[in-house]
């Protein structure tokens, strides 16, 4: 009879609060700052993932109806490797960092050395909710941190195994999970942390970042934007639709932030036509020859083609597309396809199931660029293709819009290419595939802009949650009387000349002469 | 009201111009950077006599002071950055594994864009140009928003950028809180401010809307730590760099300025002697007329400083100096032993040249008393015990920490500075300051060459098992199993 009367507390301010005392409590102890304690919450992570790779992967079929071999791969694998490589830097990193001294602060010796924040706090989002959760968590570990884990209530299998595991797995009495929505992040929110990690979009990114204000917390973003493709043509159209195809629809059904969010590509690509082994390359070289007003759809062809080789001709029966992962954003995505600029648009695709909630990869051509589609990030298996008359406008119509967090080009033309990197601004650039900069661990991966803020991976992860604190050793030689009051004209000289850092200035000034 | 709409949209004017012309590529070139660079040091060569003026026009600050802390410290970063520049601009390769066959990977750094630089009044023309050196060097456009409480050198800094520097791209807007309000509510693609905590909060919360980074440099109160030395050469020393560290930096109005002192309670009597010693010798019998210590920036702030010391316990805990003069905002270099620790005194960082001087039981207890403050921007350490050394580094935090020496982490062109927590985030100086107004770009260059064909869908185990190798560098194991000579292994735990 009591078990059926306990009720959950509910998770408010004062939770919150309660929360964040036992955590600086247990920061202060000085338990997480040791090699040990990180070695260890970190081999449990790399445990944890191994011994239930299986419930990860039901997990997120629940909640997404994600393909296992992406769920193994981009979810589970790069967790795994996240955690190996903190693992094998992880001494290094602790290390201090010696760093010259110069002149003006002779005899000195001073070095750089990593801190801990303190007590952190990671909100994560849906679409990636195992790996999305974790990777910051690796960072933040290592760094020897506390922390406190919000993962995303839109994915509430992952978010209930998450807690479950980390409980059970790691030493809880520094590693917490607080699982909720709006009420319970808002009453998170309100606490003083001393970084606040934070993916998602733009919206909440900056409701994040105001609650920070009030306490002077540092924050990092992960956020969003409309990742274009600018596709050149004298390129090999196969491999290049292939790459975009797995880095767009193999992406969570596009539900990604670095997905391809839409291709832009000239009205005029015929000539440059690389020849494929499929019997249609022999119409479209002719097509090219005869007409020069419709040669994109040979691309559009190719990416028909390769779409129906990955997801057969029925692609919502494939078992290899993650379904939309609710029905707001279904019907979101919906209302995307249907506004009237768009509707007669698509070229492939379109299919619909609102009971499965899957929307079959669909393609559109030449969208308006007022249409909803163009303004706002698709994420979802939409996409569309802007047409221009020469390629370098793209640069123009990307650099206009809000800098997103990824963009792609696919081309073989030097010149193009390092315009394309040294012109265009964004989170990261790929030149000839989409999405793979995510995988190196020596990149840093971020935002800018309206995509977000700050970076992690690899040791960036490690710095983003760490602080960098500056170590000056003096001795109590070497002092220079130039240095304190009474001040003097002869000082004055001095110091120029020393501040200068010429020898001879310097002789020149202690002998009056300068 | 009319004027109000006039003058908002007369700069929202000059900034889509300012924008414009960032977008036109030129702040981008390697050539304009260093073009900007010059001209400042030009400007600080050439202005050297108008900056001595202003600076002591709004602060009392002797040339000598003056250039050590501003000018000359301004003509070493602007240096530093010219001959940094190209390397810092070319970017880092990023190291990729042998199984990412013709790939390249590389940061590259590029400007953010149109970022706003607010300075603060205590080293006016320092805190102003320091961060705009890096901003030019990083390639930005850059509004320049000194404060008003220093306006001799406001007027200056209005008056020489636009003559030195490209003025279609480096502008200086002059004026009080309502301006920076209006500034602050601008879209930026970064913010730097230098300032108090309060206005700080302000600065992050208008970030917000715009999603703008910031970095703040704030302040605290900065502890200078004072162990029992027995070697009498090294005393003197240590109290030679306090107390030209508290009183001859602005007159305490530094935000790495010593704010207290800690000491055990047995060395104390001591120290107060030995420091009346070498105050004489610093600023005579008269510090006012030694020239040698700045004045109180404003009336606000004297009187601030002034109601500090109205506490009667306060008062009486004065054991040199106290005397002040309104006319003139010159507070004399005070030192005070053990006045109340809930005093206004002793929660609010002091900016000024009233030096509390703490006593504890023990030495060790500093750490604790520091700890339980807010993390302040630097901790200075007068002491040559090793284990104590050991316990201040890892067990306190704060932006930087210095050992037997004061305020010199400034000048260290290979150190981060910046502060934490209360005191502040992010940092500059150096090549930090090239990074903090730049976006670190990730580019990945691929072939068309190579690709595995198990990148792609349908999905099988077989593909599934290549990924298991690929991830684990297993290059022998991907052999095998394209040859079918390797068993997939849906079970298998070696990813």
């Amino acid at each position: 009879m009591a078990g059926e009367d306990k009720k959950q507390q509910p998770f408010d301010s004062k939770a919150a609060s309660s929360l964040v005392a036992e955590l600086r409590g247990a920061f202060a102890s000085g338990t997480t700052r040791s090699y040990q304690w990180r070695e260890s919450q970190l081999r449990g992570l790399l445990r944890m993932t191994d011994e239930h790779e299986q419930d990860i992967v039901a997990a997120l079929r629940s909640d997404l109806g994600k393909p296992e071999l992406e769920s193994v791969l981009y979810e589970a694998a790069m967790l795994r490797n996240s955690c190996k490589f903190a693992l094998k830097e992880l001494q290094r990193w602790m290390m201090p960092e010696k760093v010259k001294t110069s002149l003006t602060t002779f005899p000195s010796s001073a070095e750089i050395v990593s801190e801990p924040l303190g007590v952190v706090l990671i909100i994560s989002a849906w679409n990636y909710p195992y790996l999305l959760s974790l990777d910051p968590v690796v960072g933040a570990i290592a760094a020897g941190n506390a922390v406190v884990l919000k993962p995303s209530e839109i994915a509430p299998a992952t978010s209930a195994l998450l807690a479950k595991l980390l409980g059970e797995y790691m030493d809880s009495s520094s590693i917490r999970v607080v699982e909720g929505a709006v009420p319970e992040t808002t009453a998170l929110l309100e606490q003083k942390w001393d970084k606040i990690f934070y993916t998602g979009n733009g919206r909440v990114g900056r409701i994040v970042m105001a609650a920070a204000a009030k306490h002077l917390t540092p924050v990092v973003l992960e956020l969003g934007g409309k990742s274009p493709v600018v596709v050149d043509s004298g390129i090999n159209l196969q491999i290049a639709c292939r790459r975009i195809i797995v880095g767009k629809w193999g992406n969570n059904n596009g539900q990604a932030c670095i997905a391809s969010d839409y291709i832009i590509t000239t009205k005029d690509l015929a000539p440059k036509l690389v020849r494929l082994p499929y019997p249609h390359v022999l119409v479209f070289s002719l097509y090219g020859v005869v007409s020069c007003t419709l040669p994109y759809l040979f691309q559009v062809d190719v990416l028909k083609n390769e779409l129906e080789t990955f997801y057969g001709k029925n692609p919502l029966e494939s078992k290899d597309l993650s379904r939309i992962v609710n029905s707001d954003h279904f019907t979101r995505l919906t209302k995307l396809l249907d506004e009237d600029k768009v509707s007669k648009k698509v070229v492939y695709g379109g299919e619909r199931d609102p009971t499965k909630l899957q929307i079959a990869p669909t393609i559109l051509l030449d969208v308006p660029r007022d249409s909803l589609i163009m303004n706002e990030e698709i994420f979802g298996p939409l996409l569309p293709i802007l047409t221009v008359d020469k390629l370098e406008e793209s640069f123009d119509i990307i650099n206009s819009g809000a800098k997103p967090l990824a963009a792609y080009i696919f081309t073989n033309d030097k010149k193009l290419k390092e315009h394309f990197v040294n012109n265009v601004s964004a989170g990261g650039l790929v030149v000839n595939d989409t999405t793979v900069h995510l995988a190196v661990h020596a990149l840093p991966f971020g935002g800018v802009g309206e995509s977000g803020i700050g970076a992690y991976h690899g040791k960036f992860s490690f710095d983003a949650f760490s602080h960098k604190k500056a170590v000056v050793y003096r001795s109590f030689m070497g002092d220079a009387a130039i240095r304190y009051p009474p001040y003097t004209n002869g000082k004055l000289r001095l110091m120029k000349a020393l501040l200068g850092g010429s020898i001879l200035g310097i002789l020149r000034a202690l002998f009056g002469r300068s | 009201m009319e004027e109000e709409t006039e003058a908002l949209e007369e700069m929202e004017r000059e900034l889509e111009e300012m924008r414009e012309c960032y977008r036109s590529g030129r702040t981008m070139e390697a050539s304009w950077r260093k073009s900007q660079l010059k001209g400042l040091l030009r400007l600080l060569r050439e202005r050297e006599e108008e900056i001595f003026r202003a600076l002591h026009q709004d602060l009392g600050k002797h040339p000598a002071e003056a250039y050590r802390d501003e000018i000359g410290s301004l003509i070493k970063s602007v240096n530093y950055a010219l001959d940094g520049l190209k390397r810092w601009m070319s970017g880092n390769k990023a190291k990729l594994p042998r199984i990412a066959l013709l790939t390249t990977a590389k940061i590259l750094p590029e400007p953010l864009g149109l970022v706003l630089v607010i300075s603060s009044w205590n080293f006016p023309i320092g805190l102003s140009l320091e961060p705009l050196i890096g901003a030019l060097a990083a390639g930005n456009a850059v509004v320049l928003k000194p404060s008003e409480l220093a306006p001799e050198c406001s007027s200056l800094l209005a008056n020489a950028i636009p003559y030195y520097l490209d003025d279609k791209a480096v502008k200086v807007i002059q004026g009080g809180p309502g301006i920076g309000e209006r500034l602050l509510h601008k879209k930026w693609d970064k913010i730097f401010f230098t300032g108090s905590a309060r206005i700080g909060r302000k600065v992050i919360a208008a970030a917000a809307e715009h999603l703008t980074p910031v970095t703040l440099e704030l302040g605290g109160k900065c502890p200078a730590v004072i162990d029992t030395l027995s070697s009498s050469f090294d005393r003197k020393v240590a109290v030679q760099r306090v107390l030209g560290a508290k009183f001859s930096f602005s007159a305490g109005q530094a935000c790495i300025g010593v704010d207290y002192v800690l000491v055990e309670k047995k060395f104390s009597s001591a120290l107060v002697e030995l420091m009346k010693v070498v105050m004489k010798k610093m600023f005579g019998e008269s510090p006012r007329e030694s020239q040698s210590v700045a004045r109180i920036v404003n009336k606000h702030h004297f009187l601030r400083l002034r109601s500090l010391l109205l506490d009667p316990l306060v008062k009486s805990s004065i054991v040199y100096g106290g005397s002040m003069d309104e006319e003139s905002l010159f507070i004399e270099p005070t030192i005070l032993m053990d006045p109340p620790l809930q005093a206004a005194i002793m929660m609010d960082e002091i900016f000024g040249p009233l030096l509390p001087i703490v006593t504890l039981n023990k030495i060790e207890d500093s750490i604790e008393f520091i700890n339980s403050r807010p993390k302040p921007l630097a901790i200075y350490v007068f002491t040559k015990d090793e284990p104590l050394r050991r316990s201040m580094v890892s067990k306190t935090s704060s932006g930087s920490i210095v050992f037997n020496d004061a305020i010199i982490q400034y000048l260290a062109d290979t150190l981060p500075f910046g502060g934490i927590g209360e005191s502040g985030m992010g940092r500059y100086h150096g090549k930090f300051s090239f990074d903090t107004f730049s976006h670190q770009k990730a580019v990945v260059r691929r072939s068309f060459l190579v690709d595995f064909w198990f990148r792609f869908p349908p999905w099988n185990d077989h593909k599934l098992q290549l990924f298991r190798s690929s991830y684990h560098y297993d290059y022998l194991g991907i052999v095998l199993t394209v040859l079918g000579l390797k068993r997939t292994n849906r079970a298998s735990k070696g990813i």
